[in-house]
């Protein structure tokens, strides 16, 4: 058969565009539910980790036992809707803050409340750009609304052994802990280069050699949590 | 022929030594310096290119009689990049956290110009079975370069392995600083440059007049 005929050509393209795209759908539609599955997993998993809760085996009965409930804020802070922690598969409004898209954050302001040995604490989403990709995290403060109680940071693409050490707990999450959120109103909670930490009760450390990245982490913290400064200079509720 | 002949064996074993990708063919450099900061990062980039070479060769390789010659290289290019979708859409319902690890490489893999080069001077001339071996070689050379040069930048550039601490504390105590320069990725350049030069030196056949 001549293979270097232009009809054969045309056809041979078009078939394997074809097959190809017939493959691919049903690959993608066939492990949907599936991979969805592990995305809410793995939300959770993060969600729990921001409240110093690793290893966590059981996502799904964890998450039950540690979040008390989910809600969504108005601007000044009142509380607009709230449910049940976020359940797999079940109908209804079900876990608003945890379906809240990362675009949605500014405006819907999502909490999740926790409750940690008794204790409640308040967990934050955050969304933000590294240097090379899209970088993510939760913060949770203690019942006080100031205090930082635990961090969690997450990233697609930042460089390995650099910026995606944003991940590493010891060396740039643990110094999150107990550090203070808002000054005169702002949010003064920020990541300044590393060595250079003036005000120990606002700054931490960045990464040395991941500037941008460290960079990125602050200026997601400042610009999402000022999304709730009425929720946070609201000062203690004392039936969240 | 048989499966093992001596000419198979070649097939398999000049991409890991005198016919390395890397240090000889010089292709795939690109990633080579994008994940050798940590060891971990560069073998599963290893292993992952290793399977898709493999699997594009022994694919491209059985249907290489068919191909139109003017539209081979689209051709390829499907393939390649429908076997990697479909194998990290596989990952993430089954072994999410790998999926997860390999996100930033699936589109390293796609464009690496190892998968390119195998596909066009291989396993378009040449059967499956050893498509598959060549496939399979090449793969390995390029994993066994990339994790010496990874091995090197992460124990100098931040004194561990696989992330673990093996530069004792004492040293740095002692006045010993971590080289940040090894974190840079002109840094794995230098390195290849290095592992190139020293097999030049110890091969004759490489050497030219």
């Amino acid at each position: 058969m001549n293979t270097n005929k232009n009809s054969y050509t045309f056809i041979y393209a078009s078939i394997v565009v074809i097959i190809v795209a017939f493959l691919l759908a049903f690959v993608s539609s066939a492990l949907h539910s599936r991979q969805q599955r592990n995305i809410d997993l793995d939300k959770m998993k993060q969600v729990l980790a921001s409240l110093n809760v690793t290893g966590v085996k059981d996502a799904e009965a964890t998450y039950k036992q540690y979040i008390v409930s989910e809600q969504l804020l108005a601007e000044n802070g009142t509380v607009v809707t709230s449910t049940k922690p976020y359940q797999m598969g079940a109908s209804g409004d079900n876990g608003c803050a945890f379906k809240c898209s990362t675009a949605d954050i500014l405006t819907q302001r999502p909490v999740y409340v926790a409750s940690v040995d008794g204790q409640t604490k308040y967990v934050f989403p955050l969304y933000g750009n590294g240097l090379w990709g899209p970088i993510w995290g939760y913060v949770s403060l203690n019942a006080d609304k100031q205090t930082v109680y635990g961090v969690y940071f997450s990233h697609d693409s930042e460089t390995p052994g650099l910026g995606a050490e944003i991940t590493n707990h010891e060396k740039f999450q643990l110094p999150f802990g107990g550090k203070h959120v808002m000054k005169d109103g702002r949010v003064a909670l920020s990541v300044v280069k590393n060595g250079n930490v003036k005000d120990a009760e606002f700054e931490v450390n960045g990464l040395s050699g991941a500037t941008f990245t460290s960079k990125g982490v602050s200026d997601m913290l400042q610009k999402d949590l000022q999304a709730y400064a009425a929720f946070l200079s609201a000062g203690t509720e004392s039936n969240p | 022929m048989s499966l093992f002949s001596k000419q198979n064996k070649e097939v398999f074993t000049a991409p890991l030594g005198k016919n390395n990708p890397v240090t000889v063919q010089v292709l795939g450099i690109c990633s080579a310096l994008a994940v050798t900061a940590q060891l971990k990062p560069a073998i599963v980039m290893g292993l992952s290119v290793t399977i898709i070479v493999a699997l594009s060769n022994l694919v491209i390789s059985l249907l290489r009689k068919t191909i139109p010659n003017r539209v081979r290289i689209i051709i390829q290019l499907v393939v390649v990049a429908a076997l990697v979708t479909i194998v990290s859409e596989v990952l993430k319902a089954f072994a999410y956290d790998v999926s997860v690890q390999l996100s930033v490489y699936i589109g390293l893999i796609i464009t690496n110009c190892i998968l390119m080069g195998r596909l066009e001077a291989f396993a378009m001339s040449n059967g499956p079975w050893e498509s598959l071996l060549d496939g399979l070689g090449n793969g390995l050379g390029y994993a066994k370069i990339l994790v010496i040069v990874a091995f090197i930048r992460e124990l100098l550039g931040s004194g561990c392995l696989f992330g673990y601490q093996v530069i004792p504390q004492w040293c740095y105590n002692h006045g010993y600083l971590n080289n940040g320069l090894m974190l840079m990725p002109p840094m794995a350049l230098i390195i290849v440059g290095c592992i190139i030069w020293w097999q030049r030196a110890h091969n004759k056949d490489l050497q030219e007049q």
